[in-house]
């Protein structure tokens, strides 16, 4: 098939020896139909989910309206984060700078909502104005006795990735202003979980069964109070590597707060993040009561799982997520439900994630960095795959083609992560592959060879009931 | 209640800089929709990744379809030193592996802020050769930070006027119709009403076999439908243009008539009974043809329709909100169904709305109505506090309202990103509006038969 040529160190195939090498963390090829977003779209995804903070977007109106409540983050107190704030830049402020504009409107913001604390997202064109965003954010903080912090987040300077890092710089400004607080013992605070469909609130009550006291989660039901106490916690546990592990280094080096990388999606994984918690307290008590969870919880999974892995056995999926981190997850999940991945790729994976992914996958799986529709169309009639993992993009794609699909990222409705989500995981790609609408599909009509159980999901006994 | 901040209108705290909720987006993905009615052609985003990465997420969650634009992926050095390299490796590469007929770039506000001018860059990749033989490149100047999402359809279907059509000697027995930012159902619907009064249209641009491309189980990039470029071409020899939608159409259509000598006629969007009746004279008396009975007899069951109901209309109170080309008309026909529309709000600025609105609402002592930066959905919700309604109308963002004031919400509009439906069923002429107005009645009885009192539940209604 054709690749731009530019791309071709950027896809691979799995095989056993020589090192993958992929050429990741570039800057996408121009002309590319890339799936891949901006530095602001990077730091607004990360930020959004704090709760009790007032977000602001300064610029034209659309940086706004593209991201009015897209992200499915859940809260348990305020909802005023789910509003869309914008300084809405006309011709005028274009020409003679936007920071009166900016300042009224943070004023009337505050004043009508009384925020905890404010960001203040730069979009592009901020940059090019020359607006003094830092000032404009001092004077009102000064002004109105909040914190009020500017998210460097000029869409042209850098890739998302590069946006996760500024919304960890902007964090990194609120951890550490109350030092009053006293943290009980083993304090951790959760990292880079966005409350997806409430999957942080699993989470929280499976450490709180260990014993484990949860101060900030961040930033997924975020509170600006639980995060600038954050810094007392006694470690880290970061998800999704791509997004918070600025934060958790910065965290590391101004006040040695250690941190590790975990990841809640699958069996060994979640398991992994518990016991992981619990050996570095050093704590037999901490572990016991993980085992015992775990039992417990795979007491339940496993023998619910039996049936879907039976009816999966033998399909196969193409994987397109935001970080590689997750993929290697889902690769794990997947496997443990029949299913074998024979397409895998991230928009802004790292080398090293692609070298456990080649090390994971089986032979002949392709793995790919910052791929387009062309690309991942031909990928999936190539392996003849049967489910589709992704986002928005690559939803309506996949549907196109004839193939399932699962979605991964901001639209999930099922929550995911743990042991809960490894069988919503479980149903969500069984119904999807086993949709009697496929039926219809002339990709569908291809596949003489595999045979498809068309037993609806609801039909199957659910241990957990 | 997810809106629980917002207070009656009259109580909130004056606005003078903050937009809440905006009632509208920014020109390119109006400039983006615009180009992907035109067959064979690849919209192109002159800009940071970002705005492509959104614009063809907007599309993709309201059409439930693959959007396909490429961007020219803006680094900051290209913020410091000017875009023009990256448009250039970019077309040398869309090209070579995507083969479009049509490249057709758009700006963003960081391409225009820079000072990038894309005429310039455009001709220079004819003259450098990046532009292949046979195969074209248009574009638009499109900053964000003027108008909206509007505003970028108009400039796109302008370019694509100023681009193509040739006037050539021989005068073609066809009109032309240049079509406001409406559905691919009402693209469709328009070519019917069209082949009902058997005249040749070309219709401009037609996102219909784009957006709503049947299920094959391949992916193309291209799919069958919008306007070929022989089409295109062809605009320049019409007998006329009919153009339905002020804000949408109306600079396409004199540039069209500047260059072509093709004169025009400005109608609505023909959503309701009054828009479609001017719609439909204006083709036929362009075309010089006469109105068929198949048309008259469609006209006729809407007011059927209509008069059958009228009880359920009468006196119910409605707020609209969206882009003003689709809710003038329909600001018009719900006052002619006997609804008073007390909140109209619409995000696009310029001063038309108003006029247009003046004179429809200008005799409603109730109704309230303003367009541009500060009409948002908080104003909108504010207004509604104040004075209910028994009905809102308007895109997906109409939600938290509909939930918070539990009032019936009908989605009309774009974006839709929580039903479907709108892709596949006209709101546009005389069948169009009768679609609507089951629409409407829909949601008004379903309310009637949940809050009726167990006594005055009705079977028949």
């Amino acid at each position: 098939m054709d690749i731009l040529k530019e791309r071709k160190n950027q896809v691979a195939t799995a095989a056993s020896g020589s090192p993958l090498n992929l050429d990741c963390g570039k800057k996408s090829t121009a002309g590319a139909v890339s799936q891949r977003a901006c530095v602001f779209c990077g730091s607004r995804v990360v930020l959004y989910p704090i709760t009790d903070a007032l977000h602001l977007i300064h610029g034209p109106v659309g940086c706004a309206a593209y991201t009015w409540d897209i992200r499915g983050s859940l809260s348990s107190g305020s909802e005023m984060y789910r509003l869309s704030f914008t300084t809405d830049l006309s011709e005028n402020e274009v020409v003679f700078g936007g920071e009166k504009k900016l300042y009224k409107s943070l004023i009337e913001l505050i004043d009508k909502h009384q925020p905890k604390a404010a960001f203040v997202y730069s979009t592009c064109i901020v940059g090019v104005i020359g607006d003094d965003v830092e000032a404009v954010c001092r004077r009102v903080s000064k002004e109105k006795g909040i914190d009020v912090l500017p998210v460097q987040s000029e869409g042209f300077n850098g890739t998302k990735k590069d946006g996760y890092k500024v919304a960890c710089e902007a964090l990194d400004k609120l951890v550490g202003t109350d030092n009053e607080a006293q943290l009980p013992d083993y304090s951790i605070n959760i990292l880079g979980d966005f409350n997806l469909a409430g999957e942080l609130w699993m989470l929280t009550e499976y450490y709180k069964k260990m014993g484990v006291n949860i101060n900030a989660t961040i930033t997924g039901d975020g509170r600006v109070d639980d995060i600038r106490k954050a810094h007392k916690a006694s470690l880290n546990v970061v998800q999704c590597s791509g997004a918070m592990m600025h934060l958790a280094k910065l965290m590391k080096d101004k006040y040695d707060v250690p941190f590790m990388k975990v990841s809640y999606f699958g069996i060994e994984d979640m398991s992994d993040a518990l016991y992981d918690v619990a050996h570095f307290f050093k704590s037999e008590e901490l572990f016991k009561k993980a085992q015992l969870l775990v039992k417990e919880e795979l007491g339940t999974l496993i023998p619910a799982l039996a049936k879907y892995r039976e009816a999966l056995q033998g399909k196969k999926a193409a994987i397109y997520v935001g970080g590689a981190f997750k993929a290697i997850s889902l690769v794990k999940a997947l496997r443990l439900i029949g299913v074998q991945t024979a397409v895998v790729g991230s928009q802004t994976g790292n080398k090293e994630d692609y070298e456990v992914l080649k090390e994971l996958c089986d032979e002949g799986t392709i793995i790919v960095d910052d791929s387009n529709p062309n690309e991942l169309s031909q990928f999936v009639i190539q392996t003849n795959s049967d489910i589709f993992i992704g986002g928005v993009k690559e939803r309506p794609i996949a549907y196109k083609l004839g193939l399932g699909f699962c979605d991964h990222n901001h639209e999930r409705k099922e929550a995911l992560a743990g042991y809960e989500g490894m069988l919503n995981f479980a149903k969500e790609i069984y119904a999807t592959a086993m949709s009697p609408v496929w039926q219809f599909t002339r990709h569908h009509k291809m596949r003489s060879s595999v045979a498809l159980d068309q037993t609806p999901v609801d039909s199957l006994p659910n241990s957990k009931e | 209640m997810l809106l629980r901040h917002t207070q009656k209108a009259s109580e909130t705290i004056e606005r003078k800089a903050l937009t809440v909720n905006p009632a509208k987006t920014c020109q390119p993905v109006g400039a983006m929709y615009a180009a992907l009615g035109v067959h064979g052609c690849l919209p192109h985003s002159h800009g940071s990744q970002g705005c492509c990465s959104y614009h063809r997420s907007a599309l993709t969650r309201h059409y439930k379809e693959p959007v396909m634009a490429s961007t020219s992926s803006f680094t900051e050095g290209s913020s410091v030193f000017g875009g023009q390299a990256n448009l250039l490796q970019a077309l040398t590469n869309i090209y070579a592996i995507y083969e479009p007929e049509i490249v057709a770039v758009h700006s963003t506000c960081l391409s225009e802020t820079i000072g990038d001018d894309l005429g310039q860059i455009c001709s220079k990749a004819v003259a450098d050769g990046k532009v292949p033989e046979g195969k074209h490149i248009v574009y638009a100047p499109t900053p964000s930070y003027v108008g909206s999402h509007v505003t970028g359809y108009a400039n796109m279907l302008k370019a694509f006027v100023e681009k193509f059509p040739i006037k050539t000697d021989e005068k073609k027995r066809q009109i032309n119709l240049l079509s406001g930012w409406v559905e691919p159902s009402d693209m469709r619907e328009l070519k019917r009403i069209m082949a009902m009064m058997d005249v040749k249209s070309v219709l401009l641009p037609d996102t219909s076999d784009v957006l709503d491309a049947p299920m094959t189980g391949e992916f193309q990039m291209y799919p069958n439908g919008g306007t070929t470029i022989p089409e295109m071409v062809s605009m320049g020899d019409s007998m006329a243009t009919v153009a339905a939608g002020w804000f949408a159409t109306r600079d396409a259509a004199i540039a069209l008539e500047n260059q072509c000598k093709v004169k025009f006629t400005q109608t609505d969007i023909p959503v309701g009974l009054k828009a479609t009746d001017r719609f439909i004279q204006a083709v036929a008396k362009e075309a010089r043809v006469s109105v068929p009975e198949s048309i008259n007899v469609e006209r006729g069951r809407l007011v059927d329709a209509l008069t059958d109901m009228q009880q359920y209309f009468y006196g119910k109170k409605v707020a609209i909100y969206g882009d003003p080309d689709n809710i003038i008309p329909l600001t018009e026909f719900l006052i002619d169904l006997g609804m008073i529309p007390t909140a109209v709000v619409s995000g696009t600025p310029g001063k038309e709305f108003m006029k247009r609105m003046d004179a429809l609402l200008g005799d409603i002592p109730e109704a309230r109505y303003l367009n541009g930066a500060q009409a948002d959905m908080f104003l909108m919700h504010g207004w509604i506090k104040e004075n209910p309604v028994d009905l809102i109308i308007g895109n997906t963002y109409g939600k938290y309202i509909a939930r918070d004031e539990n009032i019936p919400f009908l989605r009309y509009g774009f974006p839709i990103l929580d039903r479907i439906g709108h892709s596949y069923f006209p709101t546009v002429g005389y069948m169009g509006t009768l679609n609507l107005v089951t629409k409407i009645l829909d949601k008004l009885m379903d309310k009637i038969d949940e809050t009726a009192l167990e006594e005055k539940f009705e079977l028949v209604m």
